[in-house]
């Protein structure tokens, strides 16, 4: 990342008929445009106009009646207990399946593996990044038969006299949660196991050699120094899982009722079942605006690491 | 891996408590076998009910050993309307927008890679706060400027919008990738007389040729299991990728034939799975993406 990129050298600089600096510096840039024109037209544009839509009241049907309404979408979403359903659903979302989930299952597995033998490590790192390859869509069926009030799961359960019950009925959001747990983990996993295998093995030995036991070592030398890298990998988790929507869709759709209703799918509902595009747009707004924050610490956190 | 735990032992410990804490680390060793194994067993039923459920006869959520294996729900599944077109649908798309993917974002990176400019550090900050923004918001009004444009319904639209979607991150990774060639050996092109083209395809992208394999997979994967994009931007149903049939196959029927949904579900999976593999082996384990995504 400590791109030092090369200043062009004093002979490339004089060299014989060369253009003047401004028309130099544009043909340089030259190779970009392929790659800006498309970020412009099919990010930046809907971006900007989705800042546009946000405050007009813009529907599916015909769009000759739309009108500038102001915050009103914003206004309205936030006395809308729908939306604040979502809002606290996506929360419980994020903080559950990414940040408690993910985050530390990653942590710890990469940790254990660290002290696993040979095909242990590679039976883990199979099964774990084997769900994690699998396409979103399959996993969302895969897990919808597992949680399924027959599935795998009521019938493990059942085997070991533990009481079963209608996961994706009675607890919805807790399915999805796991379902993502299950899916996701393995970026935290190889994230913090690259981060594991980079530190420095005199810290360790050097902190054995003082005395310090196994955990000593985990908590006072290894956590501290990966400690960039789990602010980063937390980011990450949380940005990805923020924009779930093939996941919780497959498995349940927001339902039963609105009890998994994250606020991607609720945008979806609002945009094209209830054909409100501009109500729908304020609520991608939101999610974008949300995104965005994160986004910015995250630059925040490698821009530190950079320096 | 293991070198931090082994070397203790050959240093100059004394010879009484290396014993014990040698016997104690075995232990562990032998707990945390069992932790992962059981873990393992967790993670792998969900998997394994769709491998068994893809040969038996059963079609039920119950995971249990089917009394005779049966290829029929794959015969069941393999014809145009159900696997064929929606793979190949799945391939154009992804084939096409990896494609234009990978070139824009080479010849994106080289310029960033390598001259330093007053716009390159915004244009970076930039790409890298893209790469955060979730797609997913950015969906509904791309869907009313689809509409506007007359590009809904339309695979080259959607094939654009995907490369597009996922440039930032190549460019990113690209770029990373391209900082690791050395400078020198692109300065002895120059002085033979190579334009900024020639260097970047006979010096810079040979010697970056893994980079270039990594971002291309990782971009395909990506793309290949994308479900959110299709299902906005494209209706007719002749047009439909895998990963939007599989959810109307699961979702039209009140009955749903879960043994074919499997196996189709497998054969939807099989590509990615490979490509997997492919760039596992390519970074010697795939634990070296770990690395890069890290940055």
């Amino acid at each position: 990342m400590t791109a030092v990129s090369p200043v062009p050298s004093r002979e490339q600089r004089t060299r014989g008929t060369a253009p003047s600096p401004v028309i130099r510096s544009l043909l340089r840039g030259l190779p970009t445009v392929p790659a800006v024109v498309l970020l412009a037209v099919f990010l930046a544009g809907p971006i900007a106009y989705c800042v546009y839509y946000a405050f007009t009241d813009m529907q599916l049907t015909g769009a000759s009646g739309t009108s500038f309404v102001g915050v009103d979408n914003f206004t309205r979403a936030f006395q809308d207990a729908d939306f604040l359903n979502a809002v606290k659903l996506t929360l419980v979302f994020v903080v559950g399946s990414a940040v408690v989930g993910q985050n530390t299952l990653g942590l710890a597995l990469a940790i254990l593996m660290q002290k696993a033998s040979k095909p242990v490590r590679s039976l883990i790192s199979g099964v774990v990044i084997a769900a994690w390859v699998l396409p979103e869509v399959v996993a969302g069926y895969l897990m919808y038969a597992f949680f399924f009030d027959q599935g795998s799961l009521n019938s493990l359960l059942d085997a070991v006299g533990l009481p079963t019950q209608n996961w994706l009925y009675t607890m919805p959001i807790l399915a999805v949660c796991l379902a993502n747990v299950w899916r996701g983990t393995a970026f935290s996993l190889m994230v913090f196991s690259a981060a594991i295998n980079d530190v420095p093995a005199e810290l360790t030995e050097a902190a054995e050699m003082d005395g310090a036991n196994a955990w000593q070592r985990l908590w006072r030398v290894t956590l501290p120094v990966i400690r960039p890298t789990i602010l980063t990998n937390l980011m990450l988790i949380t940005l990805q899982t923020l924009s779930v929507f093939g996941l919780i869709y497959t498995m349940t759709r927001g339902g039963p009722g609105n009890k998994s209703e994250t606020l991607p799918i609720f945008m979806y509902q609002q945009a094209f079942q209830n054909s409100l595009i501009g109500y729908g747009t304020a609520i991608a707004l939101v999610l974008l605006v949300v995104g965005a924050l994160f986004s910015v610490v995250y630059i925040r956190l490698l821009k530190l690491e950079d320096d | 891996m293991t070198a931090a735990l082994t070397t203790p032992p050959v240093t100059k410990v004394p010879a009484a408590p290396a014993a014990p804490r040698k016997r104690r680390l075995r232990l562990g060793t032998s707990t945390v076998n069992l932790v992962l194994v059981a873990v393992s067993v967790v993670y792998v039923l969900p998997l394994l009910w769709m491998a068994l459920a893809s040969v038996s006869d059963l079609n039920t959520f119950k995971l249990k050993l089917p009394d005779s294996l049966t290829l029929d729900n794959f015969d069941a599944v393999l014809n145009v309307d159900t696997t064929f077109r929606p793979m190949l649908n799945s391939l154009l798309l992804c084939g096409f927008g990896t494609a234009i993917t990978v070139v824009a974002s080479i010849l994106c990176a080289y310029p960033l890679s390598r001259y330093r400019s007053r716009v390159r550090r915004p244009f970076l900050y930039t790409i890298l706060f893209s790469t955060g923004l979730p797609i997913t918001a950015v969906m509904i009004p791309v869907y009313s400027m689809f509409v506007q444009v007359d590009l809904i319904d339309s695979m080259p639209g959607t094939t654009l919008f995907l490369a597009a979607s996922s440039l930032p991150f190549g460019i990113w990774l690209m770029k990373n990738f391209m900082d690791g060639v050395p400078v020198v050996l692109e300065e002895a092109a120059r002085i033979d007389g190579a334009n900024t083209m020639q260097v970047l395809w006979r010096v810079v992208l040979p010697l970056m040729r893994p980079g270039v394999v990594v971002v291309t997979i990782f971009t395909f994967i990506g793309m290949w299991g994308n479900f959110f994009v299709p299902f906005i931007l494209l209706l007719s149903p002749e047009k439909l990728p895998a990963s939007v049939s599989v959810f109307t196959f699961l979702s039209a029927h009140d009955q749903t034939q879960y043994g074919q949904l499997s196996a189709f579900s497998i054969i939807y999976s099989l590509p990615v799975v490979m490509l997997y593999l492919l760039l596992a082996r390519k970074l010697g384990g795939g634990f070296a993406l770990g690395g890069a995504l890290k940055g």
